[in-house]
């Protein structure tokens, strides 16, 4: 599915991520843990394309294809999906006649016919129940004047309409109380098939216990240091990231 | 005197005779003070605060004529020009040429009764009580000598008296239009009075259906009386070799209520002039803008709008979105009076640059002399939001529609600000096709925009 070797990337000037090595199969949900400014939302910016971020060496496939010389909004219609850590608001721009439009061009980009109005706004009802979002949501701006939980909830309601291969959660869980927390992973899961990945990016063990990975990564300065089964999250919640770090400096 | 304003000295005293004899007394009466205020004061350079965005100097250095007051209609099929303008609007139209009222092309019968519209100088004979009243008793020619060169050479223009209590089964739609084989200039003045409790929805559409060059200075005087509602929306799209300077005056009267939007599609230069008094308590003003400029447009906006009395609120919401080397300025001026205590006025001025090369000023400018007011005001200059493009470009829609999406967004809302449905529908599809650089244009136009 995708596959990182030796990713460096900086920004002006400054590296970031400094060789980081990853292998994600069909199906595998991984975990990406780390303390702050380890590099993992930067993980997450430069594999979605984000362009002030300077990739300086290695390489991306993502379902077999340099993924980094795609633009971004080809990286998406190849499946790769990422939930924003802080969603954008778009004023002006509603949230129908947004997934309209992307829903439209992920299926053209597949071969798939444009979906009739009326079929579209059924899926739109049926992925809105998935994630409990409030039905007026959607009638709304992109974002616009949503609470912290209801903007999480909205990205996984997106990934619920764009179906993707590889979906990167990029702190989903921050700023979420625990009633928002489940619904958000109980969306997750319930998109989960034998063929779709996801990553998960955390800064707590707290998401874990309701989406249960593969693999846990534990990301620090740059590279990841320690890779394991799910139980190495709950060292680190016992042990506290001054373990990695001390582990690291000895 | 500089030669310029010799220049145009001896067009006015060269064609006074000739403008007299093709308009009415009441129309006459003023011209030769007019004249003189304007020989006076001359045509005003960037050191004029007022002018100081736009420079009409180089305009009016070029070559220009006056219209032929006696040309006949030039061209043969007449439903061929005001389909492009708002198509799936159903209007009455009235239509000027050069200026000049030309005809009314409606059914009459779904007029209210005791309603007039007509020709100016014909009214103005017509109705010289009702004309006379309203006319020049607003537009001040001693702030701008562009007002006194208008009313030096108008010969005509519109006057729409709606009666008491009146409302309409169909917006009025007003369609100026501009043609010739060589360049113009052009003077128009509108008259529009609507009387108490009545509502009308008018929509002008300024046009130009040959290729030369066109430069037309206009003057509406507009009065809302007691618990009226008077909306009226400007669509500008000529071609960008003419420019247009408008002026609109309007007094609101207690209760009533004046709502207009400008829309600027094309043309060259582009001042729009709006001057609202607010002279009777209640009274409320909603202005907005909406400029899309490219290549080396300039569109200036100018508003002054006056709280004379308590209890009055004004809105004002401009915006542009820039690209190319086009320039814009909105200067917006609010004067609160010392009697108008509890007055809400709001004033708004966004700028979207798409380019480095584009520019915009804005220059808000309050003045209160009553102390319970509630103001504000505010301004923003940037460029398109690089988070929002990339948030769109991740859900797989590319950089140019996720572009066109956000400049879409910015500009609708001033078109949502348009109660008049299909004129909003419309007016969205010609902004729509205007981003996507596509001719805005109706598809009968013979000529070429440039």
């Amino acid at each position: 599915m995708l596959s990182i070797k030796n990713l460096h990337a900086s920004i002006e000037g400054q590296e970031i991520l400094k060789g980081i090595n990853l292998e994600v199969k069909p199906g595998e949900v991984h975990a990406i843990m780390g303390p702050n400014g380890s590099g993992k939302s930067t993980l997450a910016s430069v594999l979605a394309g984000r362009d002030i971020f300077e990739v300086t060496d290695g390489e991306v496939t993502f379902q077999g294809e340099n993924l980094l010389e795609k633009e971004p909004d080809e990286r998406a219609k190849d499946g790769l999906f990422l939930s924003f850590q802080y969603p954008v608001e778009i004023p002006g721009v509603s949230m129908v006649n947004f997934m309209r439009a992307a829903v439209n061009e992920v299926r053209k980009h597949r071969g798939e016919p444009e979906l009739k109005s009326s079929d579209f706004l059924k899926v739109l009802r049926d992925k809105k129940a998935l994630v409990e979002i409030d039905s007026r949501l959607t009638n709304r701006s992109v974002n616009e004047g949503f609470s912290g939980g209801e903007k999480k909830k909205n990205e996984i309601f997106q990934m619920a309409m764009l179906e993707p291969k590889l979906s990167i959660l990029d702190e989903t869980d921050s700023g979420l109380d625990i009633d928002a927390l489940r619904i958000v992973a109980n969306g997750v899961n319930k998109l989960k098939t034998p063929e779709n990945s996801t990553i998960v990016i955390t800064h707590y063990q707290r998401l874990l216990d309701y989406i249960v990975p593969d693999v846990v990564h534990i990301l620090y300065n740059g590279k990841i240091v320690k890779s394991g089964g799910k139980e190495l999250a709950l060292d680190l919640e016992k042990h506290g990231y001054d373990w990695i770090k001390k582990e690291m400096e000895a | 005197m500089t030669d310029l304003n010799s220049k145009y000295n001896q067009l006015i005293a060269e064609n006074l005779e000739k403008v007299e004899s093709h308009s009415s007394d009441i129309m006459n009466n003023g011209r030769h003070e007019a004249k003189d205020i304007f020989s006076k004061k001359g045509i005003p350079s960037i050191k004029n605060e007022d002018y100081k965005y736009t420079n009409l100097l180089p305009l009016y250095n070029q070559e220009w004529s006056l219209p032929d007051f006696n040309a006949p209609m030039p061209f043969t099929n007449i439903d061929d020009i005001f389909r492009c303008d708002v198509p799936n609007l159903d209007t009455n139209i009235v239509l000027t040429v050069n200026g000049q009222y030309y005809e009314f092309q409606g059914d009459k019968e779904t007029l209210p009764e005791g309603m007039i519209i007509g020709g100016l100088a014909e009214m103005s004979k017509k109705h010289p009580e009702l004309v006379e009243k309203h006319l020049f008793k607003q537009a001040s020619q001693e702030t701008d000598s562009l007002i006194a060169l208008n009313k030096a050479l108008a010969v005509d223009g519109l006057f729409m008296y709606v009666p008491k209590g009146a409302a309409f089964e169909k917006p009025i739609q007003i369609v100026n239009l501009l043609l010739g084989d060589k360049p113009l200039l052009t003077h128009k003045r509108h008259l529009i009075v609507a009387e108490e409790r009545s509502h009308a929805q008018i929509v002008i559409c300024d046009h130009t259906l040959s290729a030369e060059r066109f430069f037309d200075n206009s003057v509406t005087e507009i009065v809302v009386n007691e618990g009226a509602l008077l909306e009226y929306y400007n669509i500008q799209n000529q071609h960008n070799g003419s420019s247009q300077i408008t002026s609109v005056f309007a007094n609101v009267h207690k209760d009533a209520t004046f709502h207009t939007s400008t829309i600027s599609l094309h043309g060259g230069l582009i001042r729009n002039n709006l001057r609202i008094a607010l002279i009777g308590e209640g009274a409320h003003a909603d202005a907005s803008g909406l400029s899309l400029t490219d290549r080396e447009q300039h569109v200036d906006n100018q508003t002054f709008i006056e709280h004379r009395v308590p209890n009055c609120t004004s809105n004002q919401f401009f915006k542009s979105v820039l690209d190319e080397k086009s320039t814009t300025a909105f200067t917006g001026r609010i004067l609160v009076q010392p009697d108008a205590q509890h007055t809400n006025a709001y004033q708004s001025n966004k700028s979207l640059l798409l380019t480095d090369e584009a520019s915009s000023n804005s220059r808000p400018q309050l003045e209160i002399y009553a102390d319970d007011v509630k103001c504000s005001h505010g301004a923003t200059t940037g460029q398109m939001d690089d988070e929002a493009l990339f948030y769109m470009q991740q859900r797989g829609i590319n950089s140019r529609e996720a572009k066109l999406l956000l400049m879409y967004a910015f500009a609708f809302e001033v078109i949502e600000k348009v109660k008049v449905e299909p004129l909003a529908i419309r007016i969205e599809d010609l902004v729509n096709k205007r981003l996507r650089g596509e001719l805005s244009r109706c598809n009968n136009c013979e000529i070429q925009c440039h």
